[in-house]
């Protein structure tokens, strides 16, 4: 597989751990970037960072002037309540962005393998061989989840490496929108397969937005075709299992994620493998290779681990009001719990 | 310029929302941007309805395998839209609406929608739903196998909360001495499974909610800042 | 070692599974044998909140299910409808699911239609309940009513228009409600209402979801959920706190759905743990059978 960037217009220099073998190592991505990327991608970002706020501080103001201007209450720019919820999520995204940065000046990260993902290549050679179709379900939610997105982006990787293998990849949508959002996905893989004749919009096709009734379709055609390999990334409910279960007695090879997380178990007990909440958001960066979204992974790692710093000093600062109580007001009523001021009053407004 | 366009278009809207959230004035414009996806959501309608008579029309006329059911599909779904749109059997309710042609709500009891609803429709997708148990004891009775230490543990804690579920929890207190008069008999299980789930079950999710919280602020950067747009078919 | 019963086993065909399992449902239907339970503190919890509440309390019954989920989620709704009719709360019906709005016309025909629509003091439709029908737009939808409910459904599920419905009156957004009670059966359901309506409008909810649902909502719990009812056994244990406090009608089997559905849910759990158990037997003999005769 290649982790060349896809950008056309910007040349991106990725160096992968093992470039010799002209394979990604799939043990851990270190990567490293020629500095000319780093102007046009500070400049991506810095022009997209000013329209944004140019439109956001405009749109207000314009569209809605005349109701601001008939009221009698001073305008509340900002919801003071929420200044800690603010603030975490400006740390976030800042470390996030920062992480980017970093990958793109060729700092080297480690990622740490997803066994699920390397996995992919495998499960598509495996239908390629035996002759038989490769089913991608993208979840049976509309595309404005972000776990449909994910689902997606996963959709556009699984498509080249079908393409190249030219393998036929049935999508069956339970959304229109999904339907279209897939169809651009596959047809773009195909493109950048160099094999544009292996798009075929008949393959991408919507079934109907009922739970069960998308089931029922999906799991006949399974019966009936009998795909070698399955792939059931986006956002899932009861139905997860119905396909899991289907997969399975046509003995497919099964690659399965969700941030659901009532849906995980069935998954994990009827799959091959399963990508567990955050690998699904992770899977396209991973499989993109490139280091301004592995980089992206990096950042969400330190927020994880800014996660763990914060569960434990609230482990133990309950742990301080259990062993020491606090004592009583002038008013003889017993003082509120240490923890419970920040619960009330620090994350009040998230 | 046909990927930049919905890229930003993202962007705008995606930090809207986000911005929005603390600051009181941009509710209206966050409203307006829920309300178009709800407009846009609604025309898609239209765009999977052709696809679904097309894609089975194709299928019924190549005679691959299955037709049979996209003539099933086809037929189900004109019938159900006629029914729904044409108001069959729907009578007006109040003084007013006699009066007006087409009155009177089409999932009205009694009329043609509502009787596919309440007899066709009800009945098929509880007997889709109702086929879980069966899936479940046909996994479960596969996947758990005390395989190795974790497997071993995953199935002692699966055992635990499946007879901590049911009223059959009370089979372990028999080996207990009896309870003192008046006070409900202690059972081990009961708090064994409520253990579990309020300890393990809670501190599991609440560590895999944050970590999906954070992909999904990741995800959500990548798409917004545009850096990742293989969902829109990649760069132009 | 040869073993013709392992060897059958290892092969079985999952279609007697399968069969097992429909007689270990149909049999505690069609015998009518019930299970109780006793109640957990998280039912308890909203079962004692609609008591404290006073009369005319303003609750907003949140029936996100459909047909799909009925089996589970149906007795609870009715379970709720009837305790709050029998404090005399004043109920508002919504959906967030298009499939939800027969499950409220369903509930309100089984509660109020046969046990409080007459008598002394009967409800009345528009003054102490009203139907809000579906809203579209999911977890935009209860964005939208968390702020303005006429904003996102100026008339009921009947075309009237609020304005015109004297429960209305007062009645801006779901800050004004006393109690959210919501029937949850997923996506959007019971986290979105907590998310989007109960925690930044400080208005008190409880959920009652499917089972598979709980391990999801339990972290909520007791911080932003009041309370929680799970699956059969928590509509059952409702069910029981009911037939407790007002034993007649509620303590007749007719009454309780929920119940008589316990027992096909204790007879699928005691197949499931047989199952397993049957299932590493399997495993165990064949890992003799690889170790002693490999």
């Amino acid at each position: 597989m290649d982790f060349h960037s896809r950008s056309a217009g910007e040349k991106e220099f990725i160096t992968m751990s093992d470039k010799s073998s002209g394979k990604p190592s799939m043990d851990s991505f270190s990567f490293s970037v020629s500095h000319q990327w780093f102007g046009t991608g500070l400049m991506r970002l810095t022009m997209t960072t000013v329209g944004v706020l140019v439109f956001l501080l405009a749109l207000p103001t314009l569209t809605f002037a005349e109701e601001i201007a008939d009221s009698t209450k001073p305008i509340v720019w900002f919801d003071t309540g929420k200044t800690a919820f603010a603030l975490l999520t400006f740390a976030i995204c800042a470390t996030v962005i920062i992480c980017t940065e970093l990958a793109r000046r060729g700092k080297p990260f480690y990622v740490r393998p997803i066994a699920g993902l390397l996995a992919m290549e495998e499960a598509v050679g495996r239908a390629t061989e035996m002759g038989k179709p490769i089913l991608f379900v993208p979840g049976i939610e509309d595309i404005k989840e972000i776990d449909t997105v994910a689902g997606l982006m996963v959709l556009s990787s699984v498509a080249k490496m079908a393409a190249e293998y030219d393998t036929p990849l049935e999508v069956p949508t339970s959304r229109a929108l999904v339907m279209t959002a897939a169809r651009e996905a596959v047809q773009a893989a195909a493109l950048a397969a160099g094999r544009p004749d292996y798009y075929n919009e008949d393959r991408i096709h919507y079934i109907t937005d009922e739970q069960f009734g998308y089931v029922a379709s999906v799991c006949g055609w399974m019966y009936r075709e009998k795909p070698a390999a399955c792939f059931f990334l986006g956002k899932f409910f009861a139905e997860s299992l119905f396909l899991a279960e289907a997969g399975n007695a046509v003995g497919a090879i099964q690659i399965a994620g969700t941030a659901e997380t009532t849906q995980l178990p069935f998954f994990v007990a009827a799959c091959d493998y399963t990508l567990l909440g955050e690998e699904l958001f992770a899977a396209s960066a991973y499989l993109s290779g490139e280091p301004a979204q592995l980089g992206m992974l990096k950042g969400q790692d330190f927020g994880k681990l800014g996660a763990i710093v914060l569960v434990i000093l609230g482990c133990m600062l309950a742990t301080w009001d259990s062993i020491s109580p606090r004592g009583k007001n002038a008013e003889g009523q017993n003082l509120p719990r240490r923890s419970q001021w920040i619960t009330d009053t620090v994350l009040k407004g998230g | 310029m046909s990927k930049t366009v919905p890229v930003l278009i993202a962007s705008i809207v995606g930090c809207l929302m986000i911005v929005a959230y603390f600051s009181p004035p941009l509710l209206p414009a966050r409203q307006m941007a829920e309300d178009w996806f709800t407009i846009v959501a609604t025309i898609a309608i239209f765009l999977g309805g052709a696809n679904l008579c097309l894609h089975h029309l194709k299928k019924i006329s190549d005679r691959e395998a299955g037709w049979g059911f996209s003539a099933v599909t086809l037929i189900s779904f004109a019938i159900t839209i006629a029914v729904g749109l044409l108001k069959i059997g729907v009578v007006p309710e109040s003084e007013q609406q006699i009066k007006l042609a087409w009155s009177g709500p089409f999932q009205q009891e009694g009329s043609g929608f509502w009787w596919i609803y309440q007899y066709l429709f009800s009945p098929i997708v509880s007997t889709m739903f109702a086929l879980l148990a069966f899936y479940v004891a046909s996994a479960a009775f596969r996947a758990f196998r005390a395989k190795n230490l974790e497997a071993i543990l995953l199935l002692i804690t699966a055992l635990i909360v499946l007879v901590g579920q049911t009223r059959d929890r009370e089979i372990t207190s028999l080996f207990l001495p009896p309870p003192a008069e008046g006070t409900p008999p202690y059972v081990p299980i009961a708090d064994l499974t409520e253990f579990i789930r309020k300890t393990f079950v809670t501190a599991g999710q609440r560590a895999i909610m944050i970590g999906i919280a954070l992909g999904v602020v990741a995800t959500s950067l990548r798409i917004l800042l545009g850096l990742d747009r293989s969902y829109l078919g990649g760069d132009e | 070692m040869t073993s013709p019963l392992l060897d059958k086993l290892n092969t079985l065909d999952r279609r007697w599974i399968f069969l097992s399992m429909a007689l270990a449902v149909l049999s505690p239907i069609l015998l009518q044998i019930g299970s109780d339970e006793t109640p957990s503190p998280p039912t308890i919890k909203l079962f004692d909140e609609i008591e404290r509440l006073p009369e005319g309390s303003r609750i907003l019954m949140a029936m996100d299910f459909d047909p799909t989920s009925a089996a589970e989620l149906y007795p609870m709704a009715l379970s709720f409808t009837r305790h709050c009719c029998l404090r005399h709360h004043k109920l508002y019906f919504v959906t967030i699911w298009p499939t939800g709005k027969p499950m409220i016309e369903s509930t309100i025909k089984a509660v109020i239609g046969a046990d409080f629509g007459s008598g002394d003091r009967p409800y009345q439709y528009g003054v102490d309940y009203v139907n809000l029908g579906y809203l579209a737009g999911e977890a935009v939808a209860i964005s939208q009513i968390s702020s303005d409910i006429r904003k996102a459904r100026p008339q009921d599920a009947r075309g009237t228009s609020l304005d015109e419905l004297p429960i209305m009156s007062g009645v801006i957004s779901v800050k004004e409600m006393d109690l959210i009670v919501n029937a949850s059966a997923g996506f959007p359901g019971g986290k979105e209402w907590v998310q989007y309506a109960a925690t930044p409008q400080k208005v008190p909810i409880a959920v009652g979801c499917t089972g598979v649902q709980s391990t999801q909502l339990f972290p909520y719990y007791p911080d932003q959920l009041l309370g929680l009812v799970t699956g059969i056994r928590g509509a059952i244990e409702y069910e029981t706190m009911l037939a407790a406090k007002y034993p007649n009608p509620y303590a007749n089997r007719s009454k309780r759905p929920a119940f008589l559905r316990g027992g096909a849910q204790r007879w699928a759990h005691r197949l499931m743990i047989g199952l397993i158990v049957l299932g590493n037997g399997i495993h165990l003999a064949n890992r003799y059978r690889r170790t002693t005769h490999p």
